[in-house]
């Protein structure tokens, strides 16, 4: 009795691939509609009305859409940075240093992933509230910072993890000070870990709806808070073309962080 | 005794900003919800004093424990629903070649990179009165007329699905991963068959990876009120609507704080499930290395 002639082992890998079949049709068949349809001349795209680009024409039309655009890029570019730059560091105070707290240090930064959402929402809020810090551009920056700062210690660390002690303890031994060993040894062999870290806050930030929610005001608005006022009311065409164009900057930081990922296992 | 001293400032700036960083945005604001869920609402200071507990008596009130229960239901049937695909699903990419594996991984995660409303509102197009499934219910005549998906529950928990699926299937297959095959071939070898195998070998050694994966799509769960928003009917369904309500409109502070206190004790709970696993899973499987 061989493996493939049996019927019950057949039977069995045809439902194997059936079923994973099904979860990627349920993954990708909504995306897919929205990329067809950014294209479909119909407004309501219920039909197939020839191809068409103007409602990208009309996306880029759009004043305050484009406005939340930049805004919400502005926003990324900035958190990401500068939650790469302070995760960074903690990875490198929880890896190198010891301090007292150490172990509470890490249980807050597990409580700050795991929080969902909604709890840190409104934790920002009300610390931005007592702090008097305005609602609008520094207070989406520093939510954005926190909640993504979690992120990036955990790649780094791991990175931190494979470093080669004896390398640091020679250039101690030389006399380069620690903020030198950091700077010219830890960071340079760290890079792809922090290029990573820097991709997915990039990544996360652009995505967050709840926490921007309750930390933006009316003076900055960015663009979860636009499309959600539009597709509230019903149908707009430009979200689709916002959506596959998003899709494919999405889908070039992935290639991009897992190439990365790649290079940085291999070494 | 300069470079002593540089080097000390180094240490304890980076120090310093991590420690004050964790503190001023993550300890005391997590302390201060939990405060505020004690105090008095107020129009112009938003949470005053005298210390009361009538927040969580209007949490146990019965309008509020109507949305309280439907948002636990709604959150627990995503949950159910998402490990009942998830767990398979994780189960046969584990025994695949890592490459093909690695692969169908890769898009698994991809719609996960994508803005989650704008996924919303492209299952909002797929559900609708002329959306693609009652194009294809009608045309394959399953039904005469379209009928109703889009405002229902059912829409709901389809869109909650979608959007937390990734998150349950990545821990389960963390704990996949760590599976001992030896094991497996122990429980044959003594006889053991396939359902045996499952129940006494394969469940509870993936256990931490089911809990996980529950803890991080039931939690969040509760709090996505764009879904409910977009999706759902007009009664407000899952504690986040509550809580956005409570603290963007209502402003009542204190009483959207109270909601929140539940959802951290929740999560609390379930982190000390997980942990709990995790050591049975430590004992029983001889495994060394179960850091978080």
């Amino acid at each position: 009795m061989t493996r493939i002639s049996d019927p019950r082992a057949i039977t069995g890998r045809l439902f194997k691939w059936l079923f994973i079949g099904l979860v990627f049709v349920y993954l990708y068949l909504p995306m897919a509609v929205l990329v067809t349809n950014s294209f479909n001349k119909s407004k309501y795209g219920h039909n197939w009305a020839g191809f068409s680009l103007k409602w990208y024409q009309e996306l880029f039309d759009n004043n305050a859409m484009m406005q939340a655009f930049g805004h919400s890029l502005l926003v990324a570019a900035l958190a990401a940075t500068a939650a790469t730059l302070i995760g960074t560091l903690m990875a490198l105070a929880i890896h190198r240093y010891r301090f007292p707290l150490k172990s509470a240090t890490s249980s807050l930064l597990f409580v700050l992933m795991m929080s969902p959402d909604i709890v840190l929402a409104i934790t920002f809020l009300i610390i931005f509230i007592a702090l008097g810090i305005q609602l609008g551009f520094w207070s989406l920056l520093i939510a954005h910072i926190t909640f993504c700062l979690p992120f990036v210690v955990i790649t780094v660390y791991a990175q931190m993890k494979s470093l080669d002690p004896n390398i640091l303890e020679a250039a101690q031994d030389l006399g380069a000070s620690e903020a030198r060993i950091f700077r010219v040894i830890i960071l340079p062999l760290m890079a792809p870990a922090v290029l990573a870290g820097w991709l997915l806050s990039f990544t996360l930030s652009l995505d967050d709806v709840i926490i921007s929610s309750f930390v933006t005001g009316p003076g900055f608005e960015i663009l979860p808070i636009r499309v959600f006022s539009m597709v509230k009311v019903g149908v707009s065409p430009e979200v689709n073309a916002l959506a596959t164009l998003l899709l494919v900057l999405s889908l070039t930081l992935v290639a991009v962080t897992t190439w990365l990922i790649k290079r940085q296992k291999n070494q | 005794m300069k470079a002593f001293i540089a080097n000390l400032n180094f240490r304890r700036l980076v120090i310093t900003l991590t420690i004050s960083w964790l503190s001023i945005f993550v300890l005391l604001p997590h302390l201060m919800v939990v405060g505020t869920s004690f105090l008095t609402a107020d129009a112009d200071n938003f949470a005053i004093w005298p210390i009361t507990l009538d927040n969580y008596l209007k949490v146990l009130d019965d309008t509020y424990a109507g949305v309280f229960w439907d948002s636990l239901v709604l959150s627990g049937i995503t949950t159910v629903i998402a490990l009942g695909i998830g767990y398979p699903f994780a189960f046969l990419l584990s025994r695949m070649t890592p490459a093909l594996r690695a692969i169908l991984l890769f898009m698994m995660v991809i719609p996960f990179w994508t803005n989650s409303l704008i996924r919303i509102y492209a299952i909002k197009m797929l559900l609708g009165k002329k959306g693609l499934f009652n194009l294809v219910l009608v045309s394959t005549g399953i039904v005469d007329k379209p009928v109703q998906l889009l405002y229902t529950d059912f829409a709901v928990i389809f869109g909650l699905v979608y959007i937390l699926l990734p998150f349950m299937v990545l821990p389960l297959m963390a704990s996949f991963d760590k599976l001992d095959q030896s094991l497996l071939e122990a429980g044959k070898d003594l006889g053991a068959n396939a359902f045996h195998r499952f129940r006494h070998i394969i469940l509870p050694l993936t256990m931490p990876g089911v809990i996980a994966g529950c803890l991080i799509v039931f939690l969040p769960a509760m709090g996505m009120f764009y879904v409910a928003d977009l999706l759902g009917g007009a009664r407000s369904l899952l504690l986040g609507n509550v809580i956005k309500n409570q603290f963007l409109v209502a402003r009542d502070w204190p009483f959207g704080s109270a909601f929140s206190v539940f959802l951290i004790v929740l999560m609390g709970l379930l982190l000390w499930l997980y942990y709990k696993a995790n050591q049975y899973v430590q004992k029983q499987g001889g495994m060394d290395d179960q850091n978080l």
